[in-house]
């Protein structure tokens, strides 16, 4: 199969571009934000144009307002490292090799808003990690303690379940509970952990909110597009010429992405994993992969014609209904009923006219789920219904 | 009936509630920490931990039987779990699988008589460009074939 090389320049408009990853030195970078105050924070993070990448895409200075502005004797900032999502592994390299800009991230984040407290949930599959990170972190508060910052961090372990990557499960779980979200509103932000107002932020919003900090928010609202400012870590697998991380600029299309990362017969690109759009061959030309397109919390699954896209639904499928926290009746029956439902066609036992049943309850889901979950199953379920229909029976 | 004063028989929750102190808080932490020492959790130890926390068993099993991590009644000292999601599909789990089954006799989602292991599927592992992947316990191996996934079970036998 070819290998394309990777080229320098990714193209004419879009480049990689190296911030995550980059190195910073702690004590300077927390010198530095320790004589910013918390409007200069915010406005900086806000002029930025920073939207969270754990999926959502929030403004994080907005999110960092709400925060800041609600009321609460106890303030706390949660590192959300749960990464669960199908085909994302970009949050462990980032704390593996960069854990520092992560912890200043938090810092950052606790200034603005006003904490005194912060989190890391990481998920149970990393718990290999955990030592070396409870010793980084360890050193990160002596730290904080010796520049008389009032801010501690402390590492929580999840303990195998998708669902708590989604923050207020994430909180629930933190509590010490199933977990199971909670409704929205009221947001974290304002009543998150242990009724608090609590900011929850992926991984690589928390460095890019450190490299805002330490580059300005100039360099980096002018990195990608009008509604795509910044860059992104991509997390590339699948029937790809080129596997692994590549930090991009926001807002390339499709096609372009596939030229560099493809292996020469993509059909289908799934972005943002099983809870993201599946963008097929034909729309390769006007898909941007960004927030005014289709956004990515970093997944990219690549798909070549030897696949059947029945297999890769079915997959999908199967991941959500074990996933479901069962809570809500929508997502915990309709995963079910999708998977059957697929499979009964793909034998035959019911007409293919069936599929435009299936798509009505996936349209059900996206509005009357509880959480993210039961209402993203919607995205990969129309995307590849409607673009490989004669897969989903005969390939 | 718990009697939140009776004495903690089982050493792994004994340690657990040490290290972990009994807040309401810590009750994950907790039971992570005795399946590290038990590799499960039996009706005994929920029941000692539902006491020292002052909660209902029923509680703890609640939240204990939510986490994929946390197996009630019986588990292999070993766990082994391999990915079972799109990306380690296209790189081969399925080979992987079969070769971890021929090995160790017994099918995903059994536990070996010896009561060694315990082998599993697992949704995304988070190795995605380095597939098929898999945990043993807490250590991730990635780039598997049959022959390294078997050698790397050896070690543990
Ligand atoms: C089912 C589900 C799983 C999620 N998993 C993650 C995750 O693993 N990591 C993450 O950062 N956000 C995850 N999210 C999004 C979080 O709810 C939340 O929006 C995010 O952590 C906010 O951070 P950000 O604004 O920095 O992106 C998930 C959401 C849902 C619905
Ligand atoms: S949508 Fe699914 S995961 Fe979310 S609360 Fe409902 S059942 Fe649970």
């Amino acid at each position: 199969m070819a290998r394309s090389p990777f080229p320098k320049k990714i193209s004419d408009s879009h480049k990689r571009v190296d911030l995550i990853f980059s190195e910073l030195p702690t004590e300077k970078t927390l010198q530095k934000i320790i004589k910013m105050t918390p409007d200069r924070i915010i406005r900086d993070i806000t002029d930025s144009g920073l939207r969270g990448r754990g999926g959502a895409g929030f403004p994080t200075g907005r999110k960092w307002t709400y925060a800041r502005e609600a009321e609460g004797d106890e303030k706390y900032i949660i590192c959300n490292a749960d990464e669960g999502e199908p085909g994302t592994f970009k949050d462990r390299e980032i704390l593996d090799r960069r854990s520092g800009k992560v912890f200043l991230g938090m810092a950052i984040a606790a200034k603005a808003v006003g904490a005194n407290r912060g989190f890391i949930y990481l998920r149970g599959e990393y718990s290999y990690m955990a030592k070396d990170l409870l010793g980084e972190i360890d050193e990160f508060n002596k730290l904080l303690t010796s520049k008389s910052v009032d801010f501690k961090i402390e590492l929580r372990l999840g303990a195998g379940a998708y669902v708590c990557g989604e923050e207020t499960a994430l909180i629930e779980s933190m509590e010490g509970h199933r977990g199971e979200a909670r409704n929205k509103p009221p947001f974290p932000a304002t009543v998150g952990f242990r009724g608090k107002p609590t900011v929850v932020n992926n991984v690589e919003t928390l460095v890019y909110a450190t490299m805002i900090i330490s580059i300005g928010p100039k360099k980096f609202e002018e990195l990608g597009t009008k509604y795509s400012h910044g860059a992104k870590v991509f997390c590339i697998s699948g029937d790809a010429g080129l596997k692994g991380m590549f930090e991009l600029e926001l807002g390339m299309k499709t096609d372009e992405f596939v030229n560099i990362f493809g292996d020469g017969a993509t059909k289908a690109v799934q972005v943002g994993g099983a809870s993201g759009q599946c963008v097929p061959r034909k729309k390769f030309k006007d898909t941007i992969l960004g927030f005014e397109g289709v956004p990515t919390g970093g997944s990219m699954m690549l798909f070549n014609s030897s696949r059947s896209m029945y297999n890769v639904l079915k997959n999908y499928l199967e991941f959500f209904t074990e996933e479901s926290c069962g809570q809500c009746t929508p997502c915990r029956v309709g995963c079910q009923q999708l998977l059957r439902g697929i499979e009964a066609v793909k034998t035959g036992r019911l007409p293919n006219t069936y599929l435009d049943d299936l798509i009505r309850v996936a349209k059900t889901m996206r509005i009357t789920a509880k959480c993210g979950l039961g209402q993203s199953v919607a995205n990969p379920f129309i995307s590849i219904v409607d673009n490989f229909r004669e897969e989903m029976m005969h390939f | 009936m718990i009697d939140i004063n009776a004495p903690v028989t089982d050493p792994g929750v004994k340690n657990a509630l040490d290290k972990r102190g009994n807040a309401r808080e810590s009750l994950l932490p907790i039971l992570l920490e005795v399946v590290k020492e038990n590799s499960f959790l039996t009706d005994t130890a929920m029941k000692e931990i539902a006491g020292a926390l002052d909660i209902s068993s029923a509680e703890v099993f609640g939240v204990a039987s939510f986490y994929e991590f946390l197996p009630i009644g019986y588990n292999g000292k070993n766990t082994i779990r391999v990915c079972k999601n799109i990306s380690c599909y296209i790189e081969g789990k399925d080979e992987i699988i079969k070769a971890i089954e021929d090995f160790l006799k017994i099918k995903a989602g059994e536990t070996t008589r010896d009561g060694k292991f315990t082998f599993k599927t697992a949704n995304c592992l988070g190795w995605c460009h380095k597939g098929p992947a898999m945990l043993i316990n807490d250590t991730p191996h990635t780039d598997l074939t049959p022959e390294k996934a078997i050698a790397l079970i050896s070690e543990y036998t």
